[in-house]
Parts: C-alpha cells; sequence; structure tokens
C-alpha cells in the first residue's frame, strides 16, 4: 500500500524543470516530511501527487495502479490558505457535506462546533476553516493526505491542536501523510523521514 | 525618543445581522502598545486576535464600516487621517500579509524601484539589485509579474519593496510563511539592520522563533487586546518567566517545546465574556475575572492584564 511517483518530470509552458525523473514513495502508516527552498516545486509536486496536475513524463501511482479522475481520489490535499479552498457563497455545512457523510465522532475530534455548520466562510477563522478542510478530505476512501504548509497561518496553540487531531486519525486509519513545511521544528518533531527537493 | 505610541485603541465593526439590522463588533478593545525609535517589536497571538486591522488602524486603511476610538501617535504628534495619507509609503511602510497587494499588471523589478524612487531617483535600479541579492531573487526575476512567482518569492517581493523604501517605521504584516529558512534568515537580518540604523519595525507573526531571534520585546494578543508586553528573554526554558497565561499557553504550543493543545479557541467579537477575555480557557480563571476586563498592569519589567500574574 504506497504512493508512488515514477520518474516524473515537470515544467510550467517553456520555463526551467521544476524537476526531473523525480521518484518519490510513501507507504501507508509513514509521515513523510518535504522541505526545501521556495519556488522550487514543492506545491507543485503535491499538486500532482493529488491528481490535481498531471506530468509532463512519468506517472504517479497509488497502490501500483493509475487513479482516473472520475473516481475518488485516495490522495487528498490540504492547502496553506483554507478561505481560498472553500466556496464563498455555500455554507460551511454544504461544503463540509460535499465530499463524504462527515461522522460525528469526526466533529468532535477536530473540535468543529456544530453552529460553525450554519456559518458563512467569512465569519470563520483560519484555524476553524482549515479544521473544515481537513475534515472535508477525510472522507473514507482517503489514504494519503497532503498537508501542504498546512497550519502555516495559524497561532501555535491552534496549530498544535490541529496536529494532534490529524495525528489521531493518521494512526487509527493507517493513512499515509506527507507533509510540507519550512518549519524544521515541526518537521523533527512528527516525520519518520525528510525528503529535501 | 518614542516613534509610536498607541493609546487605549477600540476598533469596532457595523454589521448588518438581519435585514436592515445592525450589530456593532468589537475587534479591538483598550489596546496600548508604544514603540522607540531602533526598536524592534514582535505582536504575536491568536489569528483573529487583531494583529493586521491594527497595523492598518497605524496606516488609515481601515475599511469605511469601522469607527475607532483612542489615540495614536506618531513621534509625538497625533496621528491625523491627512497625516497618515502623507506619511504612508514614505515614512511608514506596510509589508502587508497577502501577497495579492502586488499590481498584477506590473514588472515586480518595477513595483520595488518605485518605492526606491522616494529615497534616491538616480540610483533606484542599483538600490532595487542589491535588496533582490539579498533576498536570493534572480535578477530575471525584476521582469516578471507576479502571477509568475511562487508564494516564496512573491513575499519576498513585498520584503524587497518596503527595505528599498528607507521607511523610518515599518509594520511587517506576516511577511514570513512560506521562505525557506535561509531567506528567513536574511529578511530578520535585513530588519535588525534597518534597526540598528535608527529605523523602528513592528512585526507581526506567528513564528514564535523569529521574533525571538530579533525583537526587543514581544507584544502578545489576544481577542483583540494586548495580554502580555514580555522582554525577548522572557520566553525561554518552560515560559516560568512569562506573565499571562496565553502566552505561555503559545510558548508551550511550539513543537519545539511541548507541543501542548491546549483546548478551546479565542471568543468571538459578537459574543465576548464579560470580565477577562482569557477567561473561560484560563486554569486560573476565577470569580473575581468575571467582574471586568483587567487593567493592563506593570510587572516585573513588562505588563500583564492579568489579576493573577505573578
Amino acid at each position: 500500500m504506497q504512493l508512488e511517483a515514477k520518474n516524473i518530470s515537470f515544467r510550467y509552458d517553456n520555463g526551467p524543470w521544476l524537476f526531473k525523473e523525480l521518484n518519490l514513495t510513501v507507504n501507508r502508516g509513514e509521515i513523510v516530511g518535504l522541505t526545501g527552498v521556495s519556488g522550487r516545486g514543492k506545491t507543485t509536486l503535491c499538486r500532482i501527487l493529488a491528481g490535481l496536475e498531471n506530468p509532463l513524463e512519468g506517472k504517479v501511482l497509488v497502490n501500483e495502479q493509475t487513479i482516473s479522475k472520475r473516481e475518488y481520489h485516495p490522495v487528498q490535499l490540504i492547502f496553506q490558505h483554507p478561505e481560498k479552498a472553500v466556496n464563498p457563497k455555500w455554507k460551511m455545512k454544504k461544503t463540509l457535506y460535499e465530499g463524504w457523510n462527515v461522522d460525528e465522532k469526526y466533529l468532535n475530534l477536530l473540535g468543529i462546533e456544530h453552529q460553525w455548520l450554519d456559518r458563512w466562510p467569512n465569519e470563520l477563522s483560519g484555524g476553524e476553516l482549515q479544521r473544515f478542510c481537513i475534515l472535508r478530505a477525510l472522507g473514507p476512501k482517503t489514504q494519503f493526505l497532503i498537508a501542504d504548509e498546512m497550519t502555516t497561518m495559524l497561532d501555535a496553540v491552534t496549530q498544535a491542536q490541529i496536529w494532534d487531531a490529524i495525528l489521531k486519525v493518521v494512526k487509527e486509519r493507517n493513512m499515509g501523510l506527507l507533509i510540507v513545511s519550512h518549519n524544521p521544528e515541526l518537521i523533527e518533531k512528527l516525520c519518520h523521514r525528510v525528503i529535501e527537493l | 525618543m518614542q516613534m509610536l505610541e498607541v493609546n487605549n485603541l477600540s476598533i469596532s465593526f457595523n454589521q448588518y445581522t438581519k435585514g436592515l439590522r445592525q450589530q456593532k463588533l468589537n475587534v479591538i478593545s483598550s489596546l496600548d502598545i508604544s514603540l522607540k525609535k531602533g526598536e524592534i517589536m514582535a505582536v504575536v497571538g491568536a489569528s483573529g486576535s487583531g494583529k493586521s486591522l491594527l497595523a492598518h488602524a497605524i496606516l488609515g486603511i481601515l475599511p469605511t464600516n469601522s469607527q475607532m476610538s483612542g489615540t495614536i501617535k506618531y513621534k509625538g504628534e497625533l496621528l491625523t487621517p491627512e497625516r497618515q495619507a502623507k506619511l504612508r509609503g514614505k515614512d511608514i511602510a506596510l509589508i502587508p500579509q497577502s501577497v495579492n497587494f502586488l499590481d498584477p499588471l506590473m514588472h515586480v523589478g518595477k513595483q520595488v524601484e518605485a518605492s526606491a524612487k522616494k529615497v534616491d531617483k538616480q540610483n533606484a535600479k542599483a538600490i532595487r539589485q542589491s535588496v533582490f541579492e539579498r533576498l536570493h531573487l534572480d535578477e530575471n526575476v525584476a521582469e516578471m509579474y507576479p502571477y509568475q512567482l511562487s508564494g516564496g518569492m512573491a513575499r519576498r517581493v513585498l520584503l524587497a519593496t518596503a527595505i528599498a523604501s528607507d521607511a523610518e517605521l515599518i509594520i511587517a504584516d506576516e511577511p514570513t510563511p512560506g521562505l525557506d529558512p535561509g531567506v528567513i534568515e536574511e529578511a530578520l537580518k535585513s530588519f535588525r539592520e534597518l534597526a540598528d540604523k535608527g529605523h523602528t519595525v513592528m512585526f507581526i507573526t506567528h513564528d514564535i522563533e523569529a521574533a525571538l531571534s530579533i525583537a526587543d520585546k514581544i507584544a502578545v494578543f489576544y481577542a483583540g487586546t494586548t495580554v502580555e508586553i514580555a522582554k525577548t528573554k522572557d520566553f525561554n526554558g518552560s515560559g516560568k518567566k512569562l506573565r499571562h497565561p496565553y502566552s505561555k499557553a503559545l510558548w508551550q504550543a511550539l513543537p519545539q517545546n511541548e507541543f501542548i493543545p491546549r483546548e478551546g479557541s479565542q471568543p468571538y467579537p459578537s459574543n465576548l465574556p464579560p470580565g477577562c477575555l482569557y477567561a473561560p480557557r484560563c486554569e486560573l480563571a476565577t470569580d473575581a475575572c468575571l467582574q471586568g476586563q483587567p487593567e493592563m498592569r506593570e510587572l516585573r519589567e513588562g505588563m500583564v492584564r492579568c489579576i493573577h500574574a505573578t
């Protein structure tokens, strides 16, 4: 059970190659850090792994199979700016239940209060919105999570709360987790191994 | 010399709830801070605690549905809207939080040179080049448009605009997220050097580690007010020297410390508790805490807004 990037290469238009023939594996149950200077293509790589972008060469495999655009993607991506990842004209309820029928137990685990479900995105703070984005990505068919600078915009207490919750879920469901972060202490604390791009 | 003094600042918004009914939201209440010339003050605290609003209030760019009371003084004189309009971008520069503040239709090099021109019209390009080099931006980035930049590059361009402007007071609103450690270090070093040359910096950040490496003092915000002003060296060890329970919680929540996920969340402006704003989450809270918002008081060469702090 693994997420695998095989010899993938990518560049935007005729720009320089962000990466060439890159190989990467994340196993289930494993927490892997991804670091590297800005502009190297970390976010692009995440988008490719989650199927939002196609590599120009090579392929991405989940459990040794390519994923078609029509099925639920087992690799889910959580972005740095939650306010840009939700529809501003939908109440939080609609956003949350779009992907799957969310379990009550997960609402508690992520500390989402019931009254937040009837709010608009602009009535919640970044930390509260990010909890929704995480839970939305935790559908039963999700096997791998990618956290692209997921807590960078949040204060330390909220960061600790969110990581505490996500680690519980990842452990319980034996998911693979790829963490993109510039924070060496965070990577050190959470990851089994680190990949430098 | 006091560069900036903010006294008893309160900001509220009018918000429509249902139909024509309006609600007043107190987003900042009785906030006091002051900065001396050549000083770096870091502002840390929960998201939505009013840090950016304070920056916008100083520059006079609050939205029109807001009301402000209290005073802001710059170099000892009251900062009126006319004075703000005259000073901003020249004496007072903002490094905005969002990279959307860049002009999407202008080469980013030109945007940085525009602010350097106010300092030295002839050498604007040279100033821009040296700032770019310093922040590890390639020369060819100057000819790019904002949409062609990665998040980290865009943020460095924003930094470059402020550093090139040579403003006396720089307000940096979360300038570091998304940057790699090398660039953060360079950016912080530039701030420190600016301060040592007599510039004053207000550094708003979530990155406590970064704040500690350059700041002279640290203001901790919670729910729209200052709960503590501490010396940088008070953030140390298990946080015993910190005065306010929220500052301690912030410190202990860092991954390099204990990574403690303390429960609860900051109250909403529409639903503030009657007494101390931190009381609902506080281990020390007693009935006395519910009686009213505590005053800011001096304690061990710092300031704290808590009746129990020792």
